[in-house]
């Protein structure tokens, strides 16, 4: 079930995923660019923060999703930030457009950049019902492929199997699927409609 | 768009690519940010060929087993920043007057000295012309998007092939970094240069004997060809020399094998230029910016357009001349402080207003920033 | 040791290109040139399988007399193209001549990681314990006390030992010889030549017309005569006491060791990259 967000313009997207080092939003970038790259056939182009920012501190990637061919490859009007830490939330929400989707870990940004801010407990979830906390960044790619539609959800776990090292393909379906429905969760909030509880059969 | 499969790819990858598609089978380095990824690249796949990587003790050494190993026949490439590259300057000067190919990669960072080392420069435009210190001839080209990568490092081997001569690929952090959805050509689509080898026998090789060309045919060490290879001025016959009249020719025969081929040299990617009024001229990282600029400009109805130099040294008189023509204003966006504004100048000559922006903190220069500068202009 | 015919010196010669040579009268290095062309002619290799590589400094100017492939580079960096010609191309035997400032001043760097490496090369390092070409200014190996041109007062630096240094970084030979000792050079150089591994021979060699003159010790005659007074056969320095030692070096063979060849492991490296591929594990 795609749902495409009518503030996404289809020409040029910029997506913004922001943490400290060690949450993997590097490897969320290049699964995000290689999902919508390689296995949706759109021009894509990533940039990673480099060095001392990439070892903790503020770390980011930017992935520009275009269907012409991408000339400045870095984010100047940010449609979608992700921000997994307080640090990254504040650094990085300069530059977004009017209307921008902001998806932040609940737990760790007690104050996001702005109030209309979607606010999922992506880490916690991912420490209490996988057990393991890396996979917060697989849940937010899934959010993303849920509340905008800019990538399919086959697609995302297509190239996150291909990315990810053998053995943890069960967990990555499973984190994709949990991010997807605690989207899908906010989304019926939002809407007033009922969701049934997040049942084990989900995971 | 090429015919083999998309992948996503950062340029550094692509430049590694680039140099195994051109044939190259020797590779010595020295790690440093931010060219790293083309050395650890090349450490895993020159083995699975059989072919010799080096991680050397210093850029000097890496240079230095290159030209090495490229006298013995093979086709090496280097790889640096910066600070690696002003190091590399002693051996490249060997290089050039001893006519070795060779293909040297700086990845250009912010500098002078240790800098800043994950940042962007375009700080050593100057720097790859006239490095090493004498007077010589040097072939520079600058790749702004990781197909161009591919691409240019393919050429710069062929260059250092077909003109044995050292060829510098002047990429820089951005460019090297950025990854993106390409499909690189085919085997059978790339062009692939080797050096002329001596078709006569080892009595009768005279090593830098030339024919028209004013290139000499180079024989690999250990083929039978038993000459002389040296750093000092020398005879055709290799032999150091200090003779008046042998001097003049060989320096003389040094420029004119490269600047009798200054068209071919020459590589330009035009954008909307034909009915601009401004102009920007822009290479490497700032050229994507520069494109941006261009469209946005255009959909808000300004008539700018782009001329992106590839091939930067021997830099293209006749492409910025022609497209300098009739223009109001040309725009030279660039990190540093204006070193190809310079030789723009060089050959606008007076006829046209020629604009600076220059930026040296570590960060790109954003299309918004063009089109303000361009506003300006007004 | 079989005895090399003129005729053979002569044929590895560049005869009817390059001589006379540059080198002062009585310099040593003459004695070197003919001592390793002797080492060649009785090594059986071919004159396309030999490669001489030297950097800069009057020992720099040695391959050129020789009629093989010879590659004069910058200064100090002879055993880097020395070491890209010999993976470029592992069939040929690959010699490097140095000087002392060359190798261990300028080039040191590059000398401890060749040894540490330790791939199939051979280092000739001529040590004249001066700069001679550039007018007898102090290197890494004058000796204390001595005087330099830029050594006016005396030099404050303590010496390298060229052969500890290589021993001490791993080469798998080291000898010192000297121009005095023609026929134990020609054997070790010739020992050096045919081996496997990286292998050392410093040659101490006379600078009568810089060193010897500004430190008087007469002329070249006399300073080859304080080789042959201050060499002491190894063998015979092991069991010397430390005072007996004193103003005395030792000379022969000093380390002669198997190490784990770089060509070998290289190859293994192939091998293994080649076989993950194949596999589709990388």
């Amino acid at each position: 079930m795609k749902n495409k967000a009518p503030s996404l313009p289809g020409a040029r997207v910029e997506v913004r995923l922001a943490g400290s080092g060690g949450q993997g939003l590097v490897l969320a970038g290049l699964v995000l660019a290689e999902a919508v790259g390689i296995y949706e056939g759109r021009e894509v182009a990533m940039v990673q923060s480099y060095g001392p920012e990439a070892r903790g501190g503020a770390s980011k990637a930017e992935v520009i999703i275009s269907d012409a061919p991408i000339d400045y490859p870095l984010c100047t009007s940010v449609d979608v930030l992700v921000a997994l830490s307080q640090e990254a939330a504040d650094a990085y929400c300069w530059d977004l457009k009017p209307g921008a989707l902001i998806l932040v870990d609940k737990d760790l940004v007690a104050h996001p950049p702005s109030s209309l801010a979607v606010a999922l407990p992506f880490t916690a979830i991912a420490r209490d019902k996988l057990k393991k906390v890396m996979v917060a960044n697989v849940l937010a790619l899934a959010a993303i492929s849920e509340l905008t539609g800019l990538v399919g959800r086959r697609s995302l776990e297509k190239a996150l199997i291909a990315r990810a090292p053998a053995g943890t393909e069960e967990l990555n379906k499973r984190a994709i699927a949990l991010g997807a429905k605690l989207a899908r969760e906010y989304k019926t909030r939002q809407t007033g409609e009922a969701l049934p509880e997040l049942g084990s059969e989900d995971l | 768009m090429h015919k083999g499969r998309a992948k996503l790819l950062q340029g550094n990858e692509a430049i590694a690519l680039g140099a195994l598609a051109a044939g190259c089978n020797f590779f010595a380095g020295y790690p440093i940010t931010p060219a790293s990824e083309i050395t650890e690249f090349m450490s895993r796949e020159l083995p699975i060929r059989g072919h010799p990587f080096l991680q050397m003790e210093d850029e000097i050494a890496s240079l230095g087993a290159c030209i090495g190993a490229s006298l013995a026949g093979r086709k090496a490439m280097t790889a640096t920043s910066g600070p690696g590259f002003s190091l590399m300057q002693e051996n490249l000067g060997y290089a050039c007057i001893t006519e070795v190919p060779v293909v040297v990669v700086d990845v250009m960072r912010a500098g002078p000295s240790t800098g800043m080392p994950t940042h962007s420069s375009q700080g050593d435009v100057q720097q790859a012309r006239w490095g090493t210190h004498g007077d010589h001839p040097a072939i520079v080209l600058c790749p702004a998007t990781v197909l161009e990568c591919f691409e240019l490092t393919v050429t710069a081997f062929n260059h250092a092939e077909r003109f044995r001569t050292p060829v510098i690929l002047l990429a820089d952090e951005m460019t090297a970094h950025t990854r993106e959805k390409v499909a690189l050509p085919e085997p059978g689509e790339i062009e692939v240069i080797d050096r002329r080898r001596p078709t006569v026998p080892p009595d009768w090789y005279v090593p830098y004997k030339t024919d028209g060309s004013l290139i000499p045919r180079l024989a690999d060490l250990g083929e039978g060809y038993r000459y002389h290879v040296t750093g000092l001025v020398h005879d055709e016959r290799g032999f150091p020399t200090e003779r008046l009249e042998e001097v003049q020719a060989f320096s003389t025969r040094l420029f004119a094998k490269i600047s009798r081929n200054f068209p071919y040299l020459e590589q330009v990617k035009a954008f909307r230029i034909e009915d601009a009024e401004i102009l920007v001229i822009a290479y490497g990282c700032t050229a994507r910016a520069a494109r941006a600029a261009v469209r946005i400009g255009r959909e808000r109805g300004l008539k700018i357009g782009l001329l992106q130099i590839l091939s930067i040294w021997p830099f293209p008189r006749r492409s910025v001349e022609a497209a300098l023509e009739g223009k109001r204003a040309v725009l030279v966006p660039e990190l540093n402080m204006g070193q190809v504004r310079r030789e723009v100048l060089r050959v606008n000559n007076g006829r046209t207003q020629i604009v600076s922006l220059t930026k040296m903190d570590g960060s790109m220069i954003a299309p918004d920033e063009i089109l303000a500068r361009l506003r300006e202009l007004k | 040791m079989s005895t090399v015919h003129p005729s053979i010196v002569y044929d590895w010669l560049r005869h009817d290109k390059k001589f006379p040579h540059v080198w002062c009268p009585g310099c040593g290095l003459g004695i070197v040139l003919g001592s390793l062309v002797r080492a060649l002619a009785r090594s059986g290799l071919g004159k396309n399988e030999v490669v001489l590589v030297s950097g800069i400094g009057c020992s720099g100017r040695l391959p050129v007399y020789v009629d093989v492939g010879s590659v004069h580079t910058t200064h100090g960096r002879a055993l880097t193209f020395a070491t890209g010609i010999k993976l470029a191309k592992p069939e040929l035997t690959v010699i490097t001549v140095m000087g002392d400032g060359d190798s261990t001043a300028i080039g040191g760097n590059h000398l401890i990681h060749a040894a540490r490496r330790n791939l199939d090369l051979t280092a000739i390092i001529v040590n004249n314990q001066t700069y001679g070409m550039t007018g007898g200014q102090f290197s890494p190996t004058t000796p204390l006390g001595a005087r330099a041109s830029t050594a006016a007062y005396g030099h404050i630096e303590p010496a390298f030992d060229i052969s500890a240094l290589c021993a001490t970084a791993g080469a798998s030979f080291v000898a010192r010889a000297t121009v005095f000792h023609v026929v134990q050079m020609d054997k070790l150089l010739l020992q050096a030549i045919t081996r496997r591994g990286f292998n050392v021979v410093e040659v101490l060699s006379p600078c009568h017309t810089n060193f010897g003159r500004q430190n008087r010790l007469g002329s070249q005659i006399d300073m080859m005569k304080g080789f042959k007074k201050a060499a002491v056969q190894a063998s015979r320095w092991d069991k010397m006491s430390e005072s007996e030692r004193e103003g005395r070096f030792p000379v022969g063979v000093l380390v002669d060791r198997d190490r784990p060849l770089y060509l070998d492991s290289y190859k293994r490296i192939c091998e293994t990259a080649a076989r993950l591929r194949a596999e589709g594990q990388i």
